[in-house]
């Protein structure tokens, strides 16, 4: 995965995906930013997320299609293969389900900074973490 | 008598007879002889490993002898058990110390059990010897009985007429098998009431109605005198003392049983003055090398016809053998049944015969419902009592008999809710399951002390409720109520996000009429919702409505598959399982599947459904693939989502020569009427032509079997993980009424079953199994089979080609896209090595160390 480090010069690192009117809300989409795929979701209270595509616990770039949810306050994202739980504020592995993700990922997924401007959508690749 | 004493070999034990009480002594003494003190022999007559003998009847339903068989097989080959099977024992040698069987063998014993049961007793009738007669014991007996009656049935080309001699528990049952086995049945009772030893004449009377409403005459107070021939030598008619008469083809003797003790005799026991063999409270008999258990053994001055006290003793005996001290402390005699589908439960001091004793009686002719208590002379104390025609407060009333009612013991008289039935603590002592002789206190421990946190685990830690179930519904209460106690909460919540269970939910979603999973979640839970309630809302409103996976806001509710309706494989790609109803597919339609997955580079494998499956469509790929299926007439299938899956089907009557049934064209019906059909779990059929069921039926869901006069129909079979044999819901019935039950029978499963919960277990599960989902989807107990009806039509009427249905929608299609910004480009993480002519995903190695890589575009090159 290529990380672009944004270093404190005030070059613009965000780049356009979509427009609003391309996303139905609670239904994940993937974006291909560089080479790094995304999943983008717009919740039905209007709020975005994005986070990696890519699964650790399968090893599969398929967060996009997961189902969306929430656990207490926490919005969530659960991996369409195995069904981890995931934080999409945080990026958080809530629920491994019993299972380790596999060799060399860690558990967490990467959340991107994402906005709006002007009905665009912009996601954010050197703010990951 | 300790281990250490003789450290090399075990001690023998021979058990004469391989009845219930043998099986129950045999698993008793496996279960408790940890130091393996002991060696068992069982000697049987039957040919048969041990059955449940109490479900006899429940043969003409269509169990097969096997299912009837008791416990766990293992049992059988455990080191220190052996079972020889008729191997009828001829002589006991109580000074050698050995037992002969009929073949000759000699086995040498420590102990030697005497479990050699009854045998039906036939008054002396003249007539009594000619073909066409009966008796009502043995799994023998029954299927020589079966035989006869479907001969004759053939052979006259009209209903047999069956009379069955004796109007106690035992005639009703077999007066029920006739009827079963589509003969009219006359019961005729000498006595002047139906079950006498049990019911009161009250009792008997209400009884009597209820069975002649089910079309069995009842003839009381008749003897009969001789069993005259016909023409050909078979039965033929009943003479009457009092000179009547009645025609008969065959006839059941159910006119009681007597112990077999002739071994017991012939060795020179100590023999009880009706029989039986005597045994002590310790069972036993006038030889200390001997016990007796079971009905042979005549305990307390009595031989008790009854499995429940058999088992206790079978207990006791094991106990003592291993140095216990445990003694007999006398028959319960209660008994609840179900004949012919009538209630009947007698218990305690059911006639009333404590000085002093108070008889409280409520009785609806109208309904068919006679109940009575018997109480202390004060109303407090209950001593016994019998319900006939509703017996849903035995399981509770029968473990009080001694303790106080409390309250106004009418509330357990009237129809349930009339008044509040008083609220009373079972004492702990109170034996609530009486085939297994299980206390409330040992139920309370099974959760306070053993940490069973539900029923499964009560059951098969103390054993209550796995005998005749009667007892079930209060060890239910008393579990819940140990839980509640222990704080421990009992939720049959769906998530954190829904206090529902799924059943509750699908009613709730039915009568509320939301449509939306947002309204559905607003009015009835709260949160977001998450990967487990949003797929079951979206099941039940595709049960319900039959929209579209993808309509409206429900693509988002979609489990992994059915969001869009393929199966996502291990590396995120798609498998494709084209429609092939029952298995048949023309060659074209073969050669194009092939072409796809050349064109696509898929690789494809024959599943175990009967269809082909390639593997390895890319998101982005799946609407073109459609495209080419639904232009040549085909479809796709799910092979995902809890729905229809395949109806395996043989090949039938058409090209078979054994097929009596044409079960290609019924399997191609069936998948066609039921495909696309959103249910709980996943649905599997199967469709044999005939016995022989080449088309494995009874391991599905619905299994269909076709007979000379139709098919049968077999419900809650499963293959995976707990395999279940499909269980006879209907019998030769005709195609219309094929649909006509599978349409109710899953309708109902899908309105009531529990979130993925399959067939099988649903219908063990739901209170009163297949019989009461019998008389629900058969013979409308509930009276909504007219709805269950519509419901289905519906479905039937509304079925779209749901991939077709995408390829129409622009805004459907838009999320086949790999990637929202460049909707065409493969996903770059995926990688593929070849194997065998195809390829298959790389595995996490290969990705890091192989340069020979296929990527996959370079494969799917379409012209
Ligand atoms: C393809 C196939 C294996 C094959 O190569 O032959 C298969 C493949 C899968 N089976 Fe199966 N089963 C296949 C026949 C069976 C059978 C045999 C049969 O149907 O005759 C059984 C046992 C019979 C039964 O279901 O009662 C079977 C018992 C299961 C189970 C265990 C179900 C259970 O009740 O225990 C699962 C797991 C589940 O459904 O929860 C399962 C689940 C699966 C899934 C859906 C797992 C998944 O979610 O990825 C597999 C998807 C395959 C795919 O991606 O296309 N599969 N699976 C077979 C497809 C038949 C078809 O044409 O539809
Ligand atoms: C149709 C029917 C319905 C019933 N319903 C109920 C009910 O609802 N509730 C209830 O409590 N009870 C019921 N009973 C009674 C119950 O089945 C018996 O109480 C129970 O089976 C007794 O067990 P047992 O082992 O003593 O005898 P059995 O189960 O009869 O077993 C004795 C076995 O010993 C064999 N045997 C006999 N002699 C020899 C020999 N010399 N050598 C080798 N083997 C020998 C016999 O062949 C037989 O298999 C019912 C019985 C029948 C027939
Ligand atoms: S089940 Fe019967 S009809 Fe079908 S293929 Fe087998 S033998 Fe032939
Ligand atoms: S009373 Fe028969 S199983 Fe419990």
């Amino acid at each position: 995965m290529t990380t672009l480090h944004a270093s404190d010069q005030r070059i613009e690192t965000r780049v356009r995906v979509c427009h609003m009117d391309q996303l139905t809300p609670e239904l994940g989409v993937a974006a291909l930013v560089g080479d790094t795929q995304v999943a983008l979701f717009l919740l039905s209270d209007g709020r975005l997320f994005a986070v990696q595509n890519f699964d650790p616990f399968s090893n599969a770039s398929v967060m996009s299609r997961g189902i969306t949810g929430s656990k207490g306050d926490i919005p969530t994202i659960a991996s369409p293969i195995y069904k981890q739980v995931f934080s999409l504020a945080t990026g958080q592995c809530l629920a491994t389900m019993d299972k380790d993700p596999q060799e060399g990922n860690p558990a967490d997924l990467v959340t991107y900074p994402v906005t709006q401007d002007n009905g665009q959508v912009y996601i954010d690749l050197a703010g990951g973490e | 008598m300790s281990a250490a004493s003789n450290p090399t070999s075990p001690k023998q034990i021979v058990v004469v007879g391989g009845g219930m009480v043998a099986h129950r002594f045999t698993e008793a003494m496996r279960a408790r002889d940890t130091d393996g003190e002991f060696a068992v022999t069982v000697l049987a007559e039957e040919p048969r490993r041990p059955y449940d003998r109490v479900a006899l009847t429940s043969y003409f339903t269509g169990r097969h002898p096997e299912d009837l068989e008791l416990g766990d097989r293992d049992l059988w080959d455990h080191p220190l058990v052996t079972l020889h099977r008729d191997a009828r024992v001829v002589e006991v040698d109580r000074e050698l110390r050995t037992v002969t069987d009929k073949h000759g063998k000699t086995y040498p014993y420590d102990h030697l059990v005497m479990a050699t049961g009854s045998y039906a007793w036939t008054p002396p009738t003249e007539g009594a010897d000619l073909p066409g007669v009966f008796v009502y014991r043995t799994i023998d007996d029954v299927a020589a009985l079966r035989i006869y009656v479907e001969e004759r049935a053939k052979e006259e080309g009209r209903p047999v007429r069956g009379a069955v001699i004796g109007g106690g528990l035992l005639g009703l049952e077999a007066a029920g098998a006739l009827q079963e086995l589509g003969a009219s049945s006359t019961v005729i009772q000498f006595n002047d009431r139906l079950m006498n030893l049990q019911v009161d004449v009250g009792g008997g009377a209400a009884l009597g109605r209820l069975v002649e409403n089910l079309g069995v005459t009842v003839k009381v107070n008749t003897a009969t005198q001789s069993i005259k021939p016909n023409k050909t030598g078979r039965v033929g008619r009943l003479v009457f003392a009092d000179g009547g008469e009645q025609l008969a083809d065959v006839v059941v003797f159910a006119t009681g049983v007597r112990p077999r003790d002739e071994l017991g005799r012939e060795a020179g026991l100590q023999i009880g003055e009706r029989g039986g063999i005597v045994v002590d409270d310790a069972c036993l008999t006038s030889d200390a090398a001997i016990s007796a258990i079971g009905e042979v053994a005549c305990i307390q001055g009595a031989c008790i016809g009854l499995i429940a006290p058999g088992n206790t003793m079978a207990e006791i005996a094991v106990d003592r053998l291993l140095g216990g001290t445990s003694e007999f402390p006398g028959a319960d005699t209660a008994a609840k049944l179900k004949l012919l589908g009538v209630d009947v439960a007698s218990f305690g001091d059911a006639h009333g015969t404590t000085p002093g004793a108070l008889e409280l009686v409520y009785a609806d002719p109208v309904a068919g419902v006679y109940k009575k208590l018997v109480l202390t002379d004060d109303a407090r104390t209950l001593l016994g009592g019998v319900l006939v025609g509703d017996a849903s407060s035995y399981a509770s009333l029968r473990p009080m008999v001694g303790s106080e009612l409390g309250g106004d013991p009418a509330g357990w008289l009237l129809p349930e809710g009339a008044i509040e039935r008083p609220n009373v603590e079972l004492p702990d002592a109170a034996n609530v399951c009486s085939c297994n002789n299980v206390t409330a206190g040992t139920i309370r421990g099974a959760v306070t002390e053993h940490e069973c946190t539900d029923i499964a685990a009560v059951k098969a830690c103390t054993k209550a409720g796995t005998s005749c179930g009667s007892c079930l519904p209060l060890v239910k209460k008393l579990v819940g109520s140990e839980l509640e106690k222990a704080g421990i909460e009992i939720s049959n919540a769906l998530c954190e996000h829904f206090e529902f269970s799924r059943a509750q939910l699908f009613d709730a979603i039915q009568v509320s009429e939301l449509r939306t999973f947002s309204e559905i979640i607003e009015r009835f839970g709260k949160g977001r919702g998450c990967d487990v309630c949003k797929p079951t809302i979206g099941s039940v409103l595709a049960s319900l409505h039959n929209e579209h996976v993808l309509a409206q806001d429900r693509a988002a509710l979609q489990d992994t598959n059915d969001r869009v309706m393929a199966n996502m494989q291990k590396d995120g790609t798609y498998s494709v399982v084209p429609r092939v109803p029952g298995g048949e597919i023309l060659p074209e339609h073969l050669i194009l599947i092939g072409q796809i997955a050349k064109d696509y580079g898929l690789y494809t494998k024959i599943t175990g459904g009967q269809r082909l499956d390639l593997f390895g469509a890319r998101l982005e790929q799946l609407p073109e693939i459609w495209t080419r299926l639904v232009e040549a007439g085909m479809e796709s299938g799910q092979a995902y989502g809890k729905s229809l899956r395949t109806v395996k089907s043989c090949v039938g009557s058409t090209w078979c020569r054994y097929g009596v049934q044409d079960s290609t064209t019924m399997a191609i019906a069936l998948e066609l009427r039921y495909r696309g059909l959103r249910s709980p779990h996943k649905l599997k059929m199967g469709v044999s032509g005939c016995a022989r069921e080449c088309a494995e039926a009874r391991g599905k869901d619905v299994g269909i079997i076709a007979t000379d006069n139709g098919w049968n129909v077999y419900v809650g079979g499963n293959g995976g993980f707990t395999p279940v044999h499909a269980q006879l819901l209907v019998e030769d019935v005709d195609d219309d009424m094929v649909f006509k039950v599978i349409d109710r029978y899953l309708m109902f499963y899908i309105r009531t079953a529990d979130r993925l919960q399959r067939t099988a277990p649903w219908q063990q599960d739901y209170e009163g199994g297949l019989d009461a989902i019998r008389e629900i989807v058969v013979n409308d107990s509930l009276g909504i089979c007219a709805d269950l009806d519509a419901h289905m039509e519906r479905h039937v009427d509304t079925y779209e080609d749901e991939w077709a249905a995408v390829l129409r929608d622009p805004e459907r299609l838009r999320q086949f896209s790999s990637f929202i910004n460049a909707p065409e480009t493969p996903d770059p993480t995926l990688a593929y090595m070849p194997e065998r002519g195809q390829r298959r995903p790389a595995t996490a190695e290969e990705r890091e160390n192989s340069p020979v890589l296929i990527a996959s575009p370079t494969l799917e090159v379409r012209s």
